[in-house]
């Protein structure tokens, strides 16, 4: 793509910009011992890469780097830093040179192969010639939505993304075994409401708080069923909703939140994603399809009833694949439920020992 | 394959879903754990699921008698589309092994959640633990290379909290498991470059189908990057010398639960992968799978069964004693693998079940007299064969075994070991396993000597016998390790065919 100005290519301009932009922020975030500041460049990192991600036309993947990455994340590693010291030890020189050696031989041996990869966008690519390809060309065949990379994820690799519900629902479990659900924060009646008395100060926040989380909420359910036709999907979704209860907690503090959206609620609903999906799938094997095989998710009598005005009239050679449809629905939706409530377990988990934490400068005792 | 014939009589239409179900049961029951109202619950859950799962592994082990392989396509989408479980009679030892040590391991957990983690984490705990289990499970049944990345994080994410959760009784364990968290996520970044590498230079995830490109490629760098990050990220997950530093400290402050679990099964799953790499997808006749097998695993092997045996005989610590034997005896297991042939695979093989099984006995031993008792270091040891005889009976027997003595598991598989080593004209190898046997000889007799033969000092806690939920799961381990070392033919025939499956007829 050439861009106005002959010879000029304004992609490659801009790919160049980011990524030096990658480079310098990476190197200020080795450089730094101030964890505030690791943690702020980190989510600008995320940020640049949804930015070249965009770039590069991997919307779908840009959305979650944006949200999780430079979202949820750095909120998380914030209550982190609030619960820890604040600064990075020092650390000697000599101790540096072995991990130096390591990470530079790593490098180069990813410069070395990158050498024999084939051109971004290459057609002929085996990458893109071969099963990338084929998914393009089957997707309107076997399940009639627009999304390829929805049909991927949901269907065709259905069973991987089980599997990647599993891992967040699995770090639901690890932060509420390590840090608690947050109750002791829910228990302790010191901690008063913002809200009300003369000293406070956080009017605008609260108004435009309390104007936003309804939209932010929203705009999650658009994200969730507007993922079979554009970029978005149930962890996109899930992020975004976590993050309405999140700020809800930031601007009215933990407990009002927690008394709306209970922790051991936020726990459950967690392992109901999870046995959504796995669910759904055991329903298929039920109906005589294998695990996961949404074409089976109805038992065919009950198919031949769904009337047809739900997606508009079929085209006769292509007729709805309403179990892949209603499959796909379904289980986006137990990603939605794992996602979110892990997200909100997890703020939870470190708002509720933030609590506890020392007032910074206040001096630390039996710091190991 | 004689000894899979007896489970032919499964019902047919779990059969024909048991790959899926094998995963699917463990989750669906972490799932419940969590949602269980108390302790007692999530236990008959646990216990329940992983029961489930040893079916589900031995049904499939009558399909894999039958079928020799048994494909089951995800979603209906047949590979490279879709993902696909593809399981052998290889595949099929480590889901009998994976499943029955979980098994015991849960019916342990009853006692020893009790006295080993805050009573309103137990239900998280089995949750966890069953969602390690169906890691594992997916990890050794997958036929697709990314598939088993997804699952080497679900088993590792459970393991990194469940490790942690045992600061109540050692505070070390948080450092451990952070440690083990850095390491272990290095290892599957590494894994999932080495992936991205094989997919930008095929097009695809199946391993059978890599395994079918790579050959047309030839020396392709992004082959052998590929390669070579595979193999140091699941390097690191197996703890193969020298990038075992996680372990020691993992193995030692984990739960005892953990203990169990993680020594039968976490570092053999991952080794597992490895070897599916190393044989399966990149083919054992190119230049640098060749090389690295005869140049870099062998001797890093060798080195592993000797420097960390010295370490295991210098150690004081009870647990940390059995944790860098471990690393030891995965040296064995790679020294068998490297020599690349179908005997010294399924002597290899032999050697895994055998350790996993003594390994699992041994901590099982050492949780079960520590559930009511604080020692951790030999000296708090000492005396404890008279306080409590039928548990350290049971530590006696598994000790034995990795010694090696006659008539236990550990005796035979060496034997093969050393067969198969002199069969390839590899001389130092048997010398390397002598030397190690020595120095096994050496640690593992100065635990039974503070055991047997030395008194408690005055005044010191005493050790107090293992309840009898323990007692039962523990000789039943015990019982197979002595099982196994008078008649092998059980575990023997699963090796060879497994060794069978993974060589495809080579020699």
């Amino acid at each position: 793509m050439t861009g106005y100005i002959p010879g000029f290519d304004a992609n490659l301009a801009l790919d160049a910009i980011l990524l030096v932009m990658l480079v310098v922020i990476v190197a200020a975030i080795a450089a730094t011992h101030r964890m505030l500041s690791a943690v702020i460049l980190m989510g600008l990192y995320s940020l640049v890469s949804a930015v070249w991600l965009v770039v590069m036309d991997a919307a779908d993947v840009a959305f979650t780097e944006a949200v999780v990455g430079a979202g949820v994340s750095t909120i998380v590693l914030l209550g982190a830093i609030l619960l820890t010291r604040g600064a990075a030890a020092k650390v000697s020189g000599r101790r540096r040179f072995l991990p130096a050696v390591l990470a530079l031989g790593v490098g180069a041996i990813l410069i070395y192969a990158t050498l024999d990869l084939p051109d971004f966008g290459d057609p002929a690519s085996p990458a893109n010639a071969y099963v990338g390809r084929a998914y393009l060309e089957a997707t309107g065949n076997d399940m009639g939505i627009p999304n390829v990379v929805t049909a991927v994820l949901s269907s065709y690799r259905g069973f991987d993304t089980l599997g990647e519900t599993v891992v967040i629902f699995a770090a639901a479990i690890g932060v509420a075994i390590m840090l608690g659900f947050g109750e002791r924060a829910m228990a302790d009646r010191t901690i008063e409401p913002l809200a009300g008395g003369p000293a406070d100060h956080h009017v605008v926040l609260r108004v435009a708080a309390k104007l936003l989380i309804p939209i932010i909420a929203l705009y999650a359910f658009y994200v969730q069923f507007h993922g079979d036709l554009g970029p978005g999907g149930g962890f996109q979704a899930g992020v975004i909703l976590a993050v309405a209860v999140i700020l809800h907690a930031l601007v009215f503090g933990l407990k009002d939140t927690m008394a709306a959206v209970k922790p051991k609620f936020a726990r459950g609903v967690a392992a109901l994603g999870v046995l959504l999906y796995a669910g759904i799938g055991v329903t298929c094997i039920v109906n005589g399809g294998g695990f996961l095989d949404y074409d089976h998710l109805f038992p065919r009598h009950i198919e031949a009833q769904i009337p047809d005005w739900i997606l508009g009239p079929a085209d006769p050679a292509h007729p709805h694949h309403w179990g892949q449809h209603f499959g796909i629905m379904a289980i986006e939706l137990g990603v939605l439920f794992t996602v979110a409530a892990t997200m909100v377990t997890i703020f939870y988990g470190f708002a509720g020992r933030s609590m506890e934490a020392p007032q910074p400068g206040a001096p630390r005792s039996g710091a190991a | 394959m004689i000894t899979f014939e007896a489970f032919y009589a499964a019902p047919p239409a779990l059969t024909a879903h048991a790959p899926a179900l094998l995963v699917v049961g463990p989750l669906i029951g972490a799932c419940v754990a969590a949602l269980s109202p108390n302790s007692r619950w999530a236990w008959m859950i646990s216990v329940g699921s992983t029961i489930f799962a040893v079916w589900m592994a031995l049904c499939l082990a009558g399909e894999v008698a039958r079928q020799g392989v048994v494909n089951y396509y995800m979603g209906g989408f047949a590979p490279p589309l879709g993902i696909a479980f593809r399981i052998d009679a290889l595949g099929v030892m480590m889901a009998l092994l994976v499943s029955s040590v979980s098994a015991a391991a849960a019916l342990y957990s009853g006692h020893a959640l009790d006295a080993e983690v805050r009573s309103s984490k137990h239900t998280l705990f089995q949750a966890g633990f069953l969602l390690c289990v169906a890691g594992l499970l997916g990890l050794v049944s997958t036929g697709d290379a990314f598939n088993a990345f997804v699952f080497l994080e679900v088993s590792s994410i459970g393991t990194y909290a469940l490790i942690a959760a045992g600061e109540r009784r050692d505070r070390r364990a948080l450092p451990a498991a952070f440690n083990y968290l850095i390491m272990g996520t290095i290892g599957a970044t590494f894994y999932v470059i080495g992936v991205g590498f094989l997919y930008a230079a095929t097009g695809t995830l199946n391993m059978a189908d890599i395994a079918a490109r790579v050959v047309t490629l030839g020396d392709s760098r992004m082959v052998q990057a590929g390669f070579a990050f595979i193999v140091v990220g699941l390097g690191l997950k197996a703890a193969m010398f020298p990038l075992h530093g996680w372990l020691p400290g993992a193995y030692a402050h984990a739960p005892s639960l953990m203990n169990i679990f993680l020594s039968a099964t976490a570092t053999k799953a991952a080794l597992y992968l490895m070897v599916r790499f190393l044989f399966g997808v990149f083919e054992p006749g190119s230049d640098f799978a060749y090389h690295f097998m005869a140049w870099v695993l062998g001797p890093l092997a060798g080195a592993a069964a000797v420097i960390c045996s010295i370490q295991a005989a210098f150690e004081k610590e009870f647990r940390r004693v059995l944790a860098f034997s471990s690393v030891a005896q995965v040296g064995y297991i790679l020294l068998g693998l490297s020599i690349g042939t179908t005997a010294a695979a399924s002597a290899g093989f032999l050697h895994l079940l055998a350790h996993a099984l003594m390994k699992a006995t041994l901590f099982m031993a050492v949780g079960g007299v520590a559930l009511h008792f604080r020692g951790r270091t030999l000296d708090d040891f000492a005396g404890a064969g008279r306080d409590a005889p039928w548990t350290m009976a049971a530590f006696a027997t598994g000790a034995a075994s990795l010694i090696g003595i006659p008539l236990t598991a550990g005796f035979l598989s060496k034997w093969r070991l050393i067969e198969a080593s002199l069969a390839a004209g590899q001389i130092w190898m048997v010398v390397v396993i002598a030397i190690s046997s020595l120095l096994a000889l050496a640690y593992a007799g100065r635990m039974l000597e503070a055991i047997f033969f030395r008194t408690a000092a005055p005044g010191a806690e005493r050790a107090k016998e293992a309840p009898l939920g323990v007692l039962v799961p523990l000789w039943i381990l015990a019982g197979f390790c002595v099982w196994f070392g008078i008649d092998a033919s059980l575990p023997e025939s699963i090796a060879i065919a497994g060794a069978q499956a993974l060589m495809g007829g080579r020699p």
